[in-house]
């Protein structure tokens, strides 16, 4: 352990953690001290947030906890009865959680659940605890704190509510801060303040854990890193070590699947137990990319929105202009990145272009033919061109069909119906989906397995697998990765960009992380309030944005090296 | 609520607020109107339906042995003799002034009756209610979040609750509780003891309804994140229950309890009849038989009547418990 001069807040070795005989956490060992900040990272099942839920004694229902050492603000909390772990809950040390919007409880305004803390813990007069209320909220940042303390967690916006939550777990003042992804949920801007929040927390002199599956948001606010994986501390040190010399392979493999970095065609996966750079050989140059693209201006692009507004009414009268006046080309073989924060309106555009909603005004046209303008009836046929894949992959399944079903439906066989009705017979349907199967790198038993239980990963990958049963032209992928660990994404990314240059697909590539959509697209625009504000080459616009908010996206974007 | 400084950032509940509560309020007055427009012209035209001669029911029946003349008498008396159309906006009419008119086997003015009657049974209803609620909330939070023994026996019984006939309940409480050990009386008494088995009847299949719904909803409850954040607040296993989840859980049983009520007042019928208690439910089963139709169409009406202010107090109460209803689709 490095050496601090004052006295660590938190001393925790060899803790072990265990559900019946699955041991989740095997021996990890960390000392925070005072204005401190550590960051554990690691991908989901990790045991990241187990290590530190069991920091409160709350590492969940039948876990069975030991450490040698567990000491929080020099008191020992081995054996700790419920009681006390109560008294250090929000005493000791407070929890920041993900979501605020529930996370808070949402029926209840901010200001009861900061001042529960405080009644809790100690018998304060009412006067006092509303005191202290409005003054930590100011602490946070928060606009207005007399007002605030009466809206509840879904009337404020997603930024403020985060401020509310970590007034809540700040309200008395504890020695420890646990943060658990407190950023995930939040737009790149947001998240920025947020975090500049937490260092202003740990200014203060208070010790921070963050738990993190995003490298980049670690490298913005932890002094020391530790990576687990399977329930073990494989690499620590401080983030520069970490990561700019990472040691271990894994910690090599997650670094290396941040894509703000990478550029477009490389791929971001490797195996995490080979040094292999064999891959490199098969990154196509700048040439091969421009070769393979027959859509250069001029040619008549595959998809085209031309002037296309969309409005939605508002309860109470008046509209809600979504999407204003977008004009956007998708050219054959070429990915166009769609980037904006949450509510730019870039769902709106990727419904507009697979004509799930109609413009109020403009065109939408595919491949020079009317799209938008034609009735359902005459669009369906013509359905296939366009591909979609969306963020959560589970619940555009029907969770009681299997794989092998919900493939073949899709590929327009669907079982029961043999030869002779113009269906593709079983046989061939069966062929068909193992080939689907095979092309994302799917075994061929996960045929008959249903959606509910597979992995995020193995999820997305039959999402693609559907979205190319049609053998569409156009790929429509709306947050594709944005719920999925870095290495998955970086699986998932790698996918799509060795599909689209074997199939010279073109992409609709819609996400809110610029260094996703840096990483995949030729092309960019950028949307804000429901306006492309700026459009270009992706790296022009990254490298020298051309407007300020782009400007301002681009400095907020978290990543690994500042 | 005050104003706030512009330019905050945090959206105060103003007058968009209120607005959207008043219209709210004003449809659900409207569609309130229609229902018991609705409800009055379906009960006069079902009644003609009845087979059997108003006038005769009026004079006592079809062995009354009434005179033609006596017929006649009373069918011009009472408006028989005119054409339907005219009956029916002349009942209108008279509802609008609230005249609801003279029962014909009791000659006393149907308003009157019924408003006699009504006390009894809202208060059996009420209490049963209320005694439904206390019974499901105490089921749901005992068996829920202390293993799968207790979940298994709280989910049997409230299926066992839910699916037990009033008449055959009655019948066993009194056998066991009157008949048995002799604690409360069998028949009503007017005491708050002759109380207890009607109002128990009543809630006891309620409670299991309502335990079912609820269960669910504070199942969800406990597994969201926001009860982490209150244990790591050091909040206790009891305070998460009684400040947190229990609001969640009762939501449904909310919006559930004006459908309950109307429930209830049928289930009166049954128990009221065999308790012998005076009230609108044995009133209603002795019109019927009676065919005294004014008394009839007068129970159905006040029966509508609750079911109307009582769904629009749930939706009211609804509103107060989660106000995220009365923000619905404002942004």
């Amino acid at each position: 352990m490095t050496a601090n001069d004052a006295d660590p807040v938190l001393e925790l070795e060899q803790l072990r953690v265990a559900f019946g005989r699955e041991e989740v956490v095997r021996g990890v060992s960390l000392a925070i001290a005072p204005g401190e900040c550590v960051a554990i990272v690691g991908e989901s099942g990790s045991g990241k947030s187990v290590t530190a839920r069991s920091l409160l004694g709350m590492a969940g229902e039948g876990a069975r906890v030991e450490a040698q050492t567990l000491r929080l603000a020099g008191r020992d909390l081995r054996g700790a009865t419920e009681r006390e772990w109560r008294g250090v809950r929000g005493g000791q040390a407070g929890l920041v959680l993900q979501d605020a919007l529930v996370a808070l409880d949402p029926l209840r305004p901010i200001g009861r659940e900061i001042g529960d803390a405080l009644r809790i813990h100690d018998r304060m007069p009412r006067a006092e605890r509303r005191a202290r209320t409005l003054e930590v909220l100011a602490d946070v940042g928060m606009p207005d704190p007399a007002t605030a303390v009466r809206r509840r967690s879904g009337e404020l916006s997603g930024g403020l509510r985060q401020r509310a939550l970590i007034a809540s777990a700040l309200a008395l003042d504890p020695p420890l801060l646990i943060a658990d992804e407190p950023t995930t949920a939040l737009d790149a801007t947001v998240q920025a303040r947020v975090l500049e929040l937490l260092a202003e927390v740990r200014g203060r002199g208070t010790a921070v854990l963050l738990i993190s599956h995003d490298l980049a948001v670690v490298a913005r606010l932890a002094d020391r890193v530790l990576v687990m994986r399977e329930g073990r501390v494989i690499e620590q040190g401080t983030v520069d070590e970490v990561l700019r010399a990472p040691r271990e392979p894994y910690t090599r493999a997650l670094i290396a699947a941040v894509p703000a970095e990478v550029p477009r065609g490389a791929p971001l996966s490797r195996p995490a137990d080979s040094d292999a750079n064999a891959t490199a050989a098969q990154t196509p140059t700048a040439a091969d990319r421009a070769a393979s693209r027959e859509g250069s201006p001029g040619s008549t692009p595959l998809l085209a929105l031309d002037g296309v507004v969309k409005t939605f009414p508002v309860r109470g009268g008046g509209r809600f202009t979504a999407v204003d006046d977008v004009s956007l080309d998708v050219h054959r073989g070429e990915t166009v990145g769609l980037v904006g924060e949450s509510g730019s309106g870039k769902t709106t555009l990727a419904r507009l272009a697979l004509a799930l909603t109609a413009p109020d005004r403009g065109a939408v046209t595919l491949d020079g033919e009317p799209w938008s303008a034609l009735d359902e009836h005459a669009r369906r046929p013509r359905r296939p061109r366009i591909g979609a894949i969306y963020q959560d992959a589970l619940s555009s399944f029907d969770p009681l069909w299997s794989v092998g079903r919900i493939l073949a439906d899709a590929a327009g066989g669907a079982p029961g119906k043999g030869a002779g009705t113009g269906h593709p017979s079983r046989a061939a349907t069966a062929r068909r989906v193992a080939e689907l199967l095979d092309r994302v790198g799917l075994a061929g038993a996960v045929a008959g397995r249903e959606p509910l239980t597979l992995s995020g990963g193995q999820r997305q990958r039959v999402a693609i697998a559907r979205a190319l049963a049609a053998a569409p032209e156009l790929l429509v992928c709306d947050e594709p990765v944005s719920a999925l660990d870095v290495t998955i994404q970086a699986q998932i990314l790698d996918l799509l960009d060795e599909l689209q240059r074997e199939r010279g697909l073109a992409m609709l590539f819609i996400s809110h992380d610029l260094g996703v959509v840096r990483h995949m697209a030729d092309r960019v625009a950028v949307m804000q309030a429901g306006r492309i504000v700026e459009s270009g080459p992706a790296e022009r616009v990254f490298a020298a944005p051309g407007h300020p908010y782009t400007a301002r996206l681009v400095a907020d974007a978290p990543r690994l090296v500042h | 609520m005050t104003g706030r400084p512009a330019g905050t950032g945090v959206p105060a509940p103003g007058r968009t607020h209120r607005a959207r509560t008043a219209r709210h309020l004003a449809l659900l007055l409207g569609g309130a109107v229609f229902v018991l427009w609705a409800v009055a012209t379906l009960t006069f035209f079902a009644i003609r339906l009845i087979p059997g001669d108003p006038a005769q029911a009026i004079l006592g029946g079809p062995g009354s042995q009434a005179s033609q003349e006596a017929l006649d008498q009373v069918r011009s008396d009472y408006g028989l003799d005119q054409p339907l159309v005219v009956q029916y906006f002349a009942m209108l009419g008279r509802l609008l002034t609230g005249d609801l008119g003279t029962s014909y086997s009791l000659k006393v003015p149907v308003a009157e009756l019924l408003g006699a009657q009504i006390g009894g049974t809202l208060l059996l209803a009420v209490c049963s209610l209320a005694a439904a609620w206390v019974l499901a909330l105490a089921l749901s939070l005992w068996s829920t979040g202390r293993g799968r023994i207790a979940s298994a026996l709280g989910q049997g019984i409230e299926l066992v609750a839910a699916a037990l006939p009033h008449f055959w309940l009655a019948a066993v409480l009194i056998a066991v509780f009157s008949t048995g050990l002799g604690w409360f009386p069998p028949v009503a008494t007017g005491t708050p003891a002759g109380f207890v088995l009607p109002v128990t009847t009543l809630a006891i299949p309620l409670a299991g309804f309502l335990a079912q719904v609820m269960r669910e909803s504070l199942i969800d409850a406990m597994r969201q994140p926001f009860v982490v954040s209150a244990r790591a607040r050091g909040e206790s296993a009891l305070g998460i229950r009684f400040r947190h989840t229990i609001r969640h859980a009762a939501l449904p049983g909310i919006s559930l309890s004006g459908w309950a009520l109307g429930w209830l007042l049928s289930g009166a019928v049954v128990v009221e009849t065999i308790f012998a208690m005076p009230g609108l439910g044995r009133t209603l089963l002795q019109a019927v038989t009676l065919r005294d139709i004014p008394v009839v169409t007068g129970v159905v009406l006040l029966v509508a009547l609750v079911y109307v202010v009582m769904t629009v107090l749930t939706d009211l109460v609804a509103r107060i418990a989660d106000p995220r209803l009365a923000q619905e689709g404002a942004r």
